[in-house]
C-alpha cells in the first residue's frame, strides 16, 4: 500500500510537509524526538497515492521515504 | 506489500551520512523549515537524474549554506566569501568536462561577490549559479541584505529598509538580464509545492544547458528563513508568496537563449607558447636520481634585500634539477623598508601546501628575521645567516648554523643589492642539494636588469671563494 516511512529522529517538525499533502495524510503528533522535536507521523493509509509532494518539500534529506505501488 | 517500492527516498547524490558532527549524522544543519535543505535536496536530486554526479563539483559558499560539502557526494571546493563565480572559472579552464555548480545566498553573491558574479555571467562562462536568495543575511544572525524589501525591519535595519538611506532591493536576475552572455536566466521560489516543482525544473533546465555546453545559467530561488524572519516555517513560506513574488522580485523568466560556447584556444597546449615561455632556461621536467630530502626554506630580511629574489631563485634553480618546486611570498605594503620573506619548498614529491611553518633550512638576512623564524627551524635543520648584519649567533644549538658576511661580499664587488645572489650560492656550495652551476644559469632567469648579469656572476665566484678560505665547502 502506498505510505510514507518516517524516519522520526531526522524530523524537525516544521510541518511544511503537513501542508504539501494533498489529502491530509500527515499530522505534527505530540511527542518528542532525539532532537526534541515533535515530529510529524503518516495516518494516511489508504489515501497516500505516493505523488512525492511531501518528500520534495521537505529541507530534510532523509526524513521521509515515499513508497508507491507504481513502478518507478 | 510485495508489489510496494520506493519512489522518493534520500538522493544517491548526497552522503548517507554527514561526518560533521559525532552525533546526528542523518540531519543537516539547517534550522527547521529552512529552505536550503529543500533547494539542495533538488539539486542533488536532478544530478542524479542527468546521471552527472561523478563529474559534479560543488562550490559551498561563506553563509549558512557553508557546510554543504558535507551533504554533496561530488567534489567539491569551500570558496571564499562572493567569489565561487571567479572559483567555476578556474575550474573551467582546467576541467573542460566538470560540471560545475555555485551554489551561493544573497549576502555572498549580491553583496560581496557582486564583482564576481557579473562578470562571469558577462564572460558567458559555461557555468550554473544557483541564488538563494533570502532577503537576509542569515548566518550571522539576521542583518539587512542587498534584497532586503524596503519596509523589512532586520537586525541592521530596525525601523525597516528604507529607500533613502539604504537603496532598493536589487533583482539580481534583472541585472544579469541586462548582459547579453547569460544563456538562461530564471527566477522562482520554494513557497508552494507548485512552486517547488517549478525550480526543480528550472534548476534541471540550468543543469542540462551546462551539459550540452550551452552556456552561463543562473536560477535565482526565493528560500525562506523563518529563523531571522521569526516566522514558523508555513508563515515563512506565505510570506515570499504574499510580499516577494509580486512586484519586487517577479517570477519568470528573464533569458532563455542558448549561446554556442566556443573552445577557448588557450586551453590547448600551444608549441609556440611553450616556446615562448620557457626559452630562456632548459627545465627539466624529470629527474630520476635517487630519492631527495624535501627543502622546506624560509627566506626571511627586510624589502629590497632581494629576499623574494632569492626565494625565485632557488625556485628556478630547484625546477632545473627537476624538482617539484612552490614559492610562496609574504610582505606588506612597502617596496622598501619592511619585512619580508619568502617560502619555497623544493621537493622531488608533488606539494599540497607552499606555506612554510617550519623550515628546515632558514636564511636569515638581518636581526628581526633570526628572532622572528629562529626557534621555528626543525632539528638538525640549517640556519644560514648574513653575518654583516646579524648581530647575534644562534641560541638554537640542535641546527648548523653558517654565517656568511654577505653584504659585505656583495659590497665589495659593488653590487649591494646582490647580498641574496651570496647567500643562495653559500646555500647551495655549503648544502649541495642544488648544483651551483645551476644557479649560475638561472641567475639570468631571475634578474630584471640583464646588465648586472656578469656582476651577479662574478659575486657568485668571489663567494666560493670565501667559503673555500674558511673551509666552509
Amino acid at each position: 500500500m502506498n505510505h510514507v516511512e518516517i524516519h522520526r529522529d531526522e524530523c524537525k517538525g516544521c510541518a511544511v510537509c503537513v501542508a504539501a499533502c494533498p489529502h491530509g495524510c500527515l499530522v505534527i503528533g505530540d511527542t518528542l524526538n532525539l532532537m526534541g522535536y515533535q515530529y510529524v507521523e503518516f495516518v494516511g493509509n489508504d489515501r497516500c497515492t505516493a505523488c512525492g509532494l511531501c518528500f520534495t518539500v521537505c529541507p530534510e534529506p532523509g526524513a521521509l521515504v515515499v513508497y508507491g505501488m507504481k513502478k518507478v | 506489500m510485495p508489489d510496494v517500492q520506493i519512489q522518493y527516498s534520500k538522493s544517491a547524490s548526497m552522503y548517507q551520512l554527514f561526518f560533521r558532527k559525532e552525533n546526528d549524522q542523518k540531519t543537516t544543519h539547517y534550522c527547521p523549515g529552512c529552505g536550503h535543505g529543500t533547494a539542495q535536496k533538488l539539486i542533488a536530486s536532478v544530478i542524479d537524474e542527468l546521471a552527472i554526479q561523478d563529474r559534479t563539483v560543488f562550490l559551498s559558499p561563506v553563509g549558512c549554506s557553508v557546510f554543504s560539502y558535507y551533504y554533496f557526494d561530488t567534489g567539491n571546493i569551500q570558496c571564499s566569501h562572493g567569489r565561487a563565480p571567479a572559483v567555476a572559472t578556474g575550474i573551467r579552464r582546467t576541467l573542460s568536462d566538470a560540471i560545475i555548480i555555485a551554489y551561493q545566498g544573497d549576502g555572498d553573491l549580491a553583496g560581496i561577490g557582486m564583482t564576481e558574479i557579473v562578470h562571469a555571467a558577462n564572460r558567458g562562462e559555461n557555468i550554473t549559479v544557483f541564488f538563494i536568495n533570502n532577503a537576509i543575511y542569515g548566518m550571522t544572525g539576521g542583518q539587512m541584505a542587498p534584497t532586503t524589501p524596503i519596509g523589512v525591519k532586520t537586525l541592521t535595519t530596525p525601523e525597516g529598509r528604507s529607500k533613502s538611506r539604504d537603496g532598493n532591493p536589487i533583482g539580481m536576475c534583472e541585472l544579469l538580464a541586462s548582459l547579453q552572455a547569460p544563456a538562461y536566466i530564471e527566477r522562482c521560489s520554494l513557497s508552494t509545492p507548485k512552486q517547488v516543482l517549478r525550480t526543480r525544473l528550472a534548476i534541471k533546465k540550468a543543469l542540462d544547458y551546462q551539459v550540452r555546453k550551452k552556456g552561463f545559467s543562473f536560477v535565482e530561488i526565493l528560500s525562506p528563513c523563518p529563523t531571522n524572519w521569526r516566522m514558523s516555517p508555513l508563515d515563512a513560506r506565505a510570506w515570499i508568496a504574499g510580499e516577494l513574488e509580486g512586484d519586487i522580485f517577479p517570477l519568470k523568466c528573464f533569458r532563455d537563449v542558448p549561446q554556442e560556447i566556443q573552445p577557448d584556444s588557450l586551453s590547448v597546449i600551444r608549441p609556440d607558447i611553450v616556446t615562448l615561455l620557457t626559452k630562456d632556461s632548459i627545465l627539466k621536467t624529470s629527474y630520476d636520481g635517487p630519492p631527495r630530502a624535501p627543502k622546506y626554506i624560509k627566506i626571511a630580511g627586510f624589502g629590497g634585500q632581494g629576499v623574494l629574489s632569492a626565494g625565485e631563485l632557488v625556485a628556478f634553480s630547484a625546477l632545473e634539477e627537476g624538482f617539484n618546486v612552490s614559492w610562496l611570498p609574504s610582505y606588506g605594503p612597502e617596496m622598501r623598508g619592511g619585512s619580508a620573506n619568502a617560502s619555497v619548498i623544493c621537493s622531488d614529491e608533488p606539494i599540497g601546501s607552499p606555506v612554510v611553518d617550519c623550515p628546515n633550512v632558514l636564511i636569515a638576512m638581518n636581526n628581526p628575521s633570526l628572532e622572528l623564524f629562529e626557534n621555528s627551524v626543525t632539528n638538525n635543520g640549517i640556519i644560514v645567516l648574513n653575518s654583516s648584519l646579524v648581530e647575534r649567533k644562534p641560541r638554537r644549538t640542535d641546527v648548523k648554523t653558517y654565517a656568511i658576511p654577505a653584504t659585505d661580499i656583495a659590497k665589495k664587488a659593488g653590487l649591494v643589492s646582490a647580498a641574496n645572489v651570496v647567500m643562495i650560492t653559500a646555500l647551495a656550495a655549503i648544502t649541495g642539494f642544488l648544483h651551483v652551476s645551476t644557479v649560475k644559469h638561472s641567475i639570468g632567469n631571475v634578474l630584471r636588469k640583464k646588465l648586472y648579469t656578469d656582476k651577479n656572476l662574478e659575486i657568485v665566484e668571489n663567494t666560493l671563494s670565501y667559503l673555500r678560505e674558511k673551509e666552509m665547502m
